[in-house]
Formats: C-alpha cells, structure tokens, sequence
C-alpha cells in the first residue's frame, strides 16, 4: 500500500508538471529572461495554484497520516551559507538549460533527448554531495 | 511581455494537480514531495523508504511517458550541448542537496508553511536563475 501512495503522488505530480509548462525548458527559460522583453509570466501561476492547494492540504489533514504513524517534524534551521549556496548553485544549473528536479524526470519519461543525460549528471551531483558532505 | 506563449490557466491548473499530488503524499504518507530529497536521499539509505521513493520516481517516470503519448505539445527538448547539459545536471544535483531542496520542496511545500529558509532558498535560486538566463542569452548572446 505504501509504495502504491508514491507511485499515485508521482504519477499526479509528472501530470500536473506537464499541464502546466514545466516539461517545457523553453518555457521556463522564458519565465527566468525577465529583461528579455518577452518575459513570460505563467510559471508564477503554477507557484500560486501549487502553494494554495498544498496549504489547504495542510490544513485539512487529519491528526496523523492514514498510513503512516505520523508526520515528521519539519526542522527550522536558520538560514546559513548551505543553503543559500546551495540554492544559487541550483539556480545556476536551472538557469543554464531551463530543468529542475521534478521536470527532468517527467521528461526522462517523455524520451525527451537531452533529459537523460541531464538526469544522469544531476544523480551524479546529488552522488558527490553525499560523499564529499560530512 | 510575451503574449503569446502566456498561459495563464493550464499553468494555474497545473499548479493545482501538483498540489493535490503534493498534499496527498504528505495527507496519505505524511511525507514531503520535494523531488530533491525523494531522489538524493536514496543516497542516504535510510532504512525503510526506499520503496515508496523508488515508486514515486517511477510515477513520475510513468506520468512523463503517459502525456507525452497523449499530448507531445506539452514537452520540448532542452537546448545546450553535451557539456552544458553535463555542467548544468551537476550544478542542479549538487546544489539541491547543498540546498536542501528545490522548486517542489523550498518553492512550493516549504513557502506554503512560510518557512523562511524555504522563502530565502526559493528568492535566491530565481534570482540565480534570473541572472544566469541574462547572461547567458543578453550578455554573452549565445542564443
């Protein structure tokens, strides 16, 4: 049962990935070219459609997961140097070819050329963060 | 503005049903659909959640080849050769992890509870983002 909540919520995911223009580098290329004159605002749409809904889910869960013991406490770190390095690395990387996680690997899927290779190098990434992290 | 690439209801729908997928993963399982952890911590082996991590990667596998049957239109190829498909995959693995977390975990599920790790990740990696698109295609003139 465990694994079959995952591979639903991934199945939805990858949909909802599509229908919204994120499977689309040029899409998100055109939503990150703010000065190019022709900025395309649509992605903005998918963050709002997202954050609302994931908020209401929130708040209509119920007291603990219905298969699972319960949720996790969710750490509030401060924001330090990992994170903002990090996250300017990814942006960095995003910015380059217009792929994040999520949509590289709904694309893998598609047999979209270049996403395998993408994928590879992006698990090869996460790979030398885990052995070089201490 | 570009007009004629604005699409701002699919994109709004879109948002929605990643969102359903989002909050019924944590309702369901009480965990959080941020890509980034679901695929770099198999690296961290931790006991137990391997499985369902593994089935959502292949849901997300599955989704992709399911609508690009359905609907080609929705996919476009990645522009940039080899090495800057190579470079960008490397900077987004290492970074996300670095990070911890991406435009599903920091973006949307860490903004939706108003974490401000999550607001400062997700500012600095659009502003990144931003940034690296100008250059690449303003000041460079590559594309």
């Amino acid at each position: 049962m465990k694994p079959l909540v995952g591979l639903v919520c991934g199945f939805v995911f990858a949909v909802g990935l599509a229908l919204s223009g994120m499977s689309q580098p040029s899409k998100v290329l055109g939503f990150l070219d703010v000065a190019g004159g022709a900025w395309d605002p649509s992605l903005a749409f998918v963050m709002l459609g997202g954050i609302a809904v994931v908020a209401l889910g929130r708040r209509l869960a119920p007291t603990k997961p219905l298969f699972d013991r319960a949720y996790p406490v969710l750490r509030r770190h401060g924001i330090d140097r990992r994170l903002i390095l990090g996250a300017a690395i990814f942006g960095a990387g995003w910015g380059l070819v217009g792929y994040c996680p999520g949509p590289a690997i709904v694309s893998l899927g598609a047999g979209m050329p270049g996403a395998l290779l993408f994928c590879a190098s992006m698990v090869m990434g996460m790979a030398v963060f885990q052995v070089s992290d201490l | 503005m570009d007009h004629a690439h604005f699409t701002p209801i699919a994109s709004l729908v879109g948002g929605l049903v990643i969102g359903l997928a989002t909050a019924l993963l944590w309702i369901l399982r009480g965990r959080v659909a941020g890509i980034t952890g679901i695929v770099g911590e198999l690296f961290a082996r931790v006991p137990g959640e391997a499985p369902w991590r593994l089935a959502f990667i292949a849901g997300l596998v599955g989704g992709g080849a399911l609508t690009h049957a359905l609907r080609p239109a929705a996919f476009d190829a990645a522009r940039g050769g080899t090495g800057t498909l190579i470079v960008a995959g490397l900077l987004v693995g290492y970074g996300t992890r670095l990070g911890n977390g991406c435009t599903s975990g920091h973006g949307l599920c860490g903004v939706s509870r108003l974490s401000p790790r999550s607001i400062a990740a997700t500012c600095v990696f659009m502003a990144v983002g931003m940034l690296t698109v100008f250059v690449v295609r303003h000041v460079g003139g590559a594309r």
